[in-house]
């Protein structure tokens, strides 16, 4: 668990997993497209979000395919969310995203 | 050849072959997927449900039958009238000792284009997937509500 949270503390790291979340399943190189981050500073980020199996890629013909691997994220929300309510911490996000899109 | 729509991977402290029981003996099943049953012979071809409190949530057919390597089939929801309407889908697990623990893929693919199921897919395997490792590593699964899931007709 350890090896997760590092992993998402850095915010060029949660854009990757933000990018895949928009569009699952991309290449190194659609990865890269439109980012600030060199190839080198994305493979570095990729391999440290694969360590923590935040990230899982398979080969698909000759790409290599990453993908959004939310299971450790589950896990977290299991063992620290479950210990609160779900049911008012819904209602709550939900009442802070009406309260925002407002000002919008 | 389209690219897969879900890739998960859990790592699990266990055999491959206590991994390959798991899932597909519905003692097991039954213990972390929601009280679901796995029902079929496991010959390649055979028909393949998911059964919940004795309800048919999912029907399928046995693509590939490879302990303790590699299971798959297809994948068809039963309950949502919406997603009865999609084509079947494909689900395949692919074990891998890794170490002490268990690499545990599982791709689902071949989704219609807009289709219904892949919110209740994406909301159901991580859950399901987190309580077989719970279930493997401290024999006590999770108490998931399949509420979370969203479903039609799973409460």
């Amino acid at each position: 668990m350890d090896e997760v949270f590092k992993a998402l503390a850095d915010p060029s790291r949660r854009s990757l997993l933000d990018r895949l979340h928009a569009s699952n399943g991309q290449t190194l190189g659609e990865l890269c497209d439109g980012l600030a981050m060199t190839r080198q500073a994305v493979t570095k980020h990729l391999g440290i979000l694969e360590a923590a199996n935040l990230v899982s890629t398979i080969r698909h013909g000759r790409e290599k395919l990453h993908y959004l691997n939310p299971v450790p994220i589950h896990r977290i929300g299991e063992r620290w969310i479950k210990k609160f309510e779900r049911g008012k911490l819904t209602a709550l996000s939900e009442l802070k995203r009406q309260l925002e899109k407002r000002d919008e | 050849m389209s690219k897969p729509e879900f890739v998960y991977v859990t790592y699990i402290e266990t055999t491959p072959e206590k991994l390959w029981e798991a899932l597909t003996s519905s003692e097991f099943t039954r213990r972390y997927w929601w009280n679901t049953s796995v029902v079929s012979d496991w010959k390649v071809g055979s028909p393949f449900a998911l059964v919940m409190d004795g309800t048919i949530t999912d029907v399928g057919e046995v693509l590939e039958f490879d302990p303790p390597r590699r299971l798959s089939y297809t994948f068809h929801h039963a309950l949502s009238e919406a997603a009865r309407k999609e084509r079947p889908t494909r689900v395949v697990f692919h074990l891998e000792p890794a170490g002490k623990l268990v690499k545990l893929t599982l791709i689902h693919e071949d989704f219609a284009e807009g289709s219904v199921m892949l919110d209740g897919i994406s909301k159901g395997w991580p859950a399901i997937l987190s309580s077989l490792k719970s279930m493997l590593e401290t024999g006590t699964a999770l108490a998931i509500p399949p509420s979370c899931l969203g479903i039609e007709g799973v409460s």
